[in-house]
């Protein structure tokens, strides 16, 4: 790609002899609805005729900043259910704002058919069409190719799922209360993050027939559940056979799935919000594991089409200028000692990781075909068309990370361990290290490594039906002190006791966490 | 091609409902925060907003994720003079990058969260459970302040109030059904009639009797009357008991030169409370000012807050003076009453027992309510002894004390709580 520099050397014989049947689309910095047409029509001749990306159909929709707020607050989702958390991100996103101290986000997409990405009125034509580039056919079609996205979420579906929740979430307000809804929703906020599958799609689980089949489901929920937990068993051969039976039979991963189809005293209303909030955590699973890549991509390509809408001629060199500004502010990373630092920036790493695979195509040097031989001198768009399909941030990075990379980023690895007193460099960005810091980096984004691994492991259902759950200690890393906190809205859903048992490396297994204290029970014994 | 949508004029408040969830949970703290608020304010700032800061432990929402310890592996960029091995001092808690998650850096900081409410959520949270008491007795007391309400139609009445429109509309259609017989004997003849005169030759005798019978039958149709008392519909209006929302209060404030300018300072912020207590939450409220020293004084709302006039202390002036504004303005059975009072406890000695006697005779038994405030932190004087007195033989009287700024309002949502009849 060339650089924008040298782009301004060859631009005086351009603007005189423009490229036929193309012209100046616009000089002013306002943008019309005319104008965004026109844009549109360009970018998405560019994007599809000239570089093959394959979109949903667009609906760009223009919202005021308050809106674009609103938007921000609901997580992005274009309707949300109410809930006093989503008030909270409204003030905080305010505040940033009025102070300035956060430039709002220029654009929000929704992945959906037709993808629809909001354009703030407030933006100028240049960034207008920066946006459209970026999210109505950058994040469009990586949402429409990438494989988690494909497995995971329905693009067709999940805008009349999202109108299905409000509406259902509402009802449940006024026929038990916001006080009784809040509640529930809040301790499936706080299991928000284990409400997810993560490996295997249970099957027929589309959004498509949630509204449709959600009253049969509670009817049918409840029934499995007494069944479950039905007591009376009058033969005694019976009982023998139920004694052996686990629940849940095998360690259960997804903590609100399993309350919702386990915890003995829920409300069928009620399971049906536990649902609710898992489908939604499970619609933006993808969304978490593709940062990287999903900002890379669609930076990569914002890049890409108004760089060559500036080849054609279609925009002038004080757009350029001021594309090229806000790009470098969104690609910007600040190195780990500046006050700016809040780790690594994905719209930077996943765009250099683009670009850098294209020239790794385009023009390798020696020491990355001895790195990459299988794509360099490949067609570029055909391999990163391949990367953006079939991977996702930690494998991305494990695979495509060049050594180059992370010498200009000049990646260091740093180990801390509780037991030492001062901390490691593990790897630098040298010939020993490049390995190491990728798959160090790689790792970091692997969301089990992230988060810790808790699973539902099983349920005294003949006794006082203590729900036990395990946490497979990984590193050493203990659980967070919030988990104080989160217990009880696990106790909460469960109905009863609920334990954490903490197993340490060595297999040794401790009871760590508890809820409701024992320090009452004893008490009331004696 | 791509759909363009403009959605920038449709729902503008789209989390104003997740706003008020907000505000809903936290109210405790809200109106703590509120109630804090009201007494830092400058006397005269009624019309902004104010800022809330609720303790950021409550507001957090609780995850699952890492704690700190155990053995944390980072990639940074930016490296500088590090080489693989080196050992390096562990950073302060700030700037540590061995967090991991990103989900380590939530609800660590303590900061309070904080942000800005309207001035009319404010007022709301201000005021909220407050009502003028005893306002509802006196609609269902006063039963003689009546207004005249429709109330359908009567047969009888006063000819004033004749509904033209029913009783013609009932006079023809008594018309019509007495004149039917008839108009259709009529209509038969006029037939006939038309027959016999198409008929040749005429039968001369048969015309002249049926000619005779129709003008017969006509002269009856026309001595049918016009109108007839059974037609007459009157308006009929009831006397309805006449809701009586209107109050008028009285704010007497002591501006004697033993009042400092502290105790004016809090006696004005309490009547600033009072006024917009009141002009927020009814709409008929007259407020009548009165300030007093050794005369009193009717003021208006600028006067009464901003003027330094200052002397003696008799307060029975203002009470005088009241009384008199009642009875010439304000009937008893038009209006509420209410009135409230600030003043150090100072008073002319021999004054106070003539407060007292006034009080019990001219004043208490038409007040809805009587409230008064002293403003100091010493012994009680004359006036505070004299209107216990009062105190034990009227309900609706009500007396405290406000020792310093920060009693305002708690002593104001005491003497104005509504009370649950």
């Amino acid at each position: 790609m060339n650089s924008p520099g040298g782009k301004r050397s060859a631009d005086s014989k351009r603007r005189t002899d423009p490229p036929p049947g193309r012209r100046l689309l616009s000089t002013e910095s306002d943008w019309t609805f005319d104008l965004i047409e026109e844009y549109n029509e360009e970018i998405e001749r560019i994007a599809k005729e000239v570089y093959h990306l394959d979109c949903y159909p667009v609906q760009l929709e223009l919202i005021s900043s308050e809106q674009m707020m609103d938007a921000y607050a609901s997580v992005g989702m274009p309707i949300g259910y109410n809930h006093w958390s989503f008030g909270k991100q409204f003030v905080i996103t305010e505040k940033n704002y009025k102070r300035g101290q956060m430039n709002l986000a220029y654009e929000i997409v929704i992945n959906s058919n037709p993808c629809i990405a909001y354009l703030m009125e407030e933006n100028t034509m240049t960034m207008q069409a920066l946006v459209i580039a970026h999210a109505a056919y950058g994040h469009n079609s990586f949402f429409k190719g990438n494989y988690l996205f494909k497995i995971w979420t329905d693009a067709e579906a999940i805008i009349d799922y999202l109108i299905f929740a409000k509406n259902y979430v509402a009802e449940c307000e006024e026929k038990y209360g916001i006080q009784e809804v809040e509640e529930i929703l809040d301790s499936c906020h706080a299991l928000m993050n284990f409400g997810v599958d993560r490996y295997k799609r249970r099957a027929g689980e589309t959004l498509e027939d949630e509204p449709r089949v959600q009253s049969d489901r509670e009817l049918i929920l409840q029934h499995h559940v007494n069944e479950l937990w039905r007591q009376l068993n009058i033969n005694e051969p019976e009982k023998k056979e139920n004694q052996t039976k686990r629940i849940p039979p095998e360690p259960q991963e997804n903590i609100l799935y399993f309350l919702e189809k386990n915890a003995p005293l829920l409300k069928p209303w009620q399971r049906e919000i536990i649902r609710v909030v898992r489908k939604v955590a499970q619609y933006f699973y993808p969304q978490r594991q593709t940062q990287v890549m999903n900002e890379g991509w669609a930076c990569f390509w914002h890049y890409t089409i108004m760089n060559h809408m500036y080849d054609e001629g279609l925009i002038n060199d004080s757009a350029m200028l001021e594309f090229m500004h806000t790009h470098t502010n969104v690609i910007s990373q600040p190195e780990f000692d500046s006050p700016y630092y809040s780790g690594i920036n994905p719209y930077a790493l996943g765009f250099k990781m683009m670009m850098d695979i294209r020239r790794i195509c385009e023009d390798p040097t020696e020491e990355d075909l001895q790195w990459f031989p299988d794509i360099a001198h490949t067609d570029w768009r055909e391999t990163l068309d391949f990367a953006m399909r079939n991977f996702k941030d930690e494998s991305f990075i494990g695979q495509y990370l060049s050594p180059r990379l992370i010498r200009e980023f000049r990646l260091f690895a740093v180990l801390d361990d509780d037991r030492e007193d001062t901390l490691g460099i593990s790897a630098i960005h040298d010939e020993v290290g490049y390995r190491a810091v990728r798959e160090k980096l790689s790792a970091q984004y692997n969301l089990s490594n992230r988060e810790p691994n808790l699973q539902v492991f099983n349920v005294d259902h003949q006794g006082d039906r203590t729900l036990t759950l395990r946490y497979y200690q990984d590193k050493n890393r203990p659980l967070s002190d919030t988990t104080e906190e989160v217990i009880k809205h696990l106790h909460r859903l469960w109905g009863f006791k609920v334990e954490i048992e903490t197993v340490e490396e060595d297999g040794h297994t401790e009871i760590t966490h508890r809820c409701p204290k024992p320090v009452s029970e004893e008490l009331t014994i004696s | 091609m791509a759909m363009i949508i403009d959605r920038r004029l449709d729902g503008r408040n789209k989390s104003a409902v997740n706003r008020q969830r907000l505000m809903r949970r936290y109210k405790q703290q809200i109106k703590k925060s509120v109630s804090d608020a009201i007494n830092k304010r400058s006397i005269t700032d009624t019309q902004s907003g104010e800022k809330i800061n609720i303790p950021a432990r409550d507001v957090k929402e609780p995850i699952i994720h890492h704690g700190r310890g155990g053995i944390h592996e980072q990639v940074h960029p930016g490296n500088k003079q590090f080489s693989q091995g080196d050992r390096v001092k562990r950073p302060e808690q700030s700037g540590q990058g061995g967090g991991g998650s990103q989900a380590s850096n939530t609800g660590e900081g303590e900061d309070d969260f904080g942000f800005e409410i309207s001035k009319e959520e404010y007022l709301d949270l201000l005021f909220e459970e407050l009502a003028l008491p005893n306002l509802v007795k006196t609609k269902v007391v006063a039963q003689s302040a009546k207004t005249l309400v429709r109330a359908g139609f009567s047969n009888t009445g006063v000819a004033s109030n004749l509904n033209l429109l029913r009783t013609m509309r009932r006079a023809k259609g008594r018309k019509i059904a007495i004149a039917s017989p008839y108009s259709k004997r009529c209509r038969e003849l006029e037939q006939l009639l038309q027959q016999e005169l198409e008929r040749k030759p005429h039968n001369e005798e048969k015309i002249k009797s049926l000619r005779e019978e129709l003008a017969l039958l006509r002269a009856r149709i026309e001595s049918i009357p016009f109108i007839d008392t059974y037609d007459l519909k009157f308006n009929q209006f009831i006397p309805q008991p006449k809701p009586i929302t209107q109050a008028v209060m009285f704010c007497i404030m002591d501006v004697s030169g033993s009042m400092s300018q502290a105790t004016k300072d809090i006696a004005k912020r309490f009547f600033i409370l009072l006024y917009l207590f009141l002009s927020r939450s009814y709409e008929r409220t007259d407020v009548v000012f009165i300030r007093h020293h050794t005369s009193a004084k009717e003021v208006d709302e600028e006067e009464f807050f901003y003027s330094r006039e200052t002397g003696g202390t008799i307060v029975s002036s203002a009470l005088k003076l009241m009384r008199d504004i009642v009875r010439d303005r304000y009937p008893t059975e038009d209006w509420n009453i209410y009135a409230a009072q600030a003043s150090d406890g100072d008073n002319w000695e021999d004054d106070s027992a003539t407060c007292r006697d006034l009080m019990i005779d001219s004043i208490m038994p038409y007040l809805q309510y009587y409230a008064y405030v002293e403003i100091h932190n010493q012994e009680h004087q004359g006036l505070w002894r004299e209107y216990e007195k009062v105190g034990e033989m009227f309900e609706t009287f009500s007396m405290k004390q406000i020792r310093d700024t920060g009693e305002i309002y708690p002593v104001f949502h005491e003497l104005f709580k509504r009370q649950d009849a």
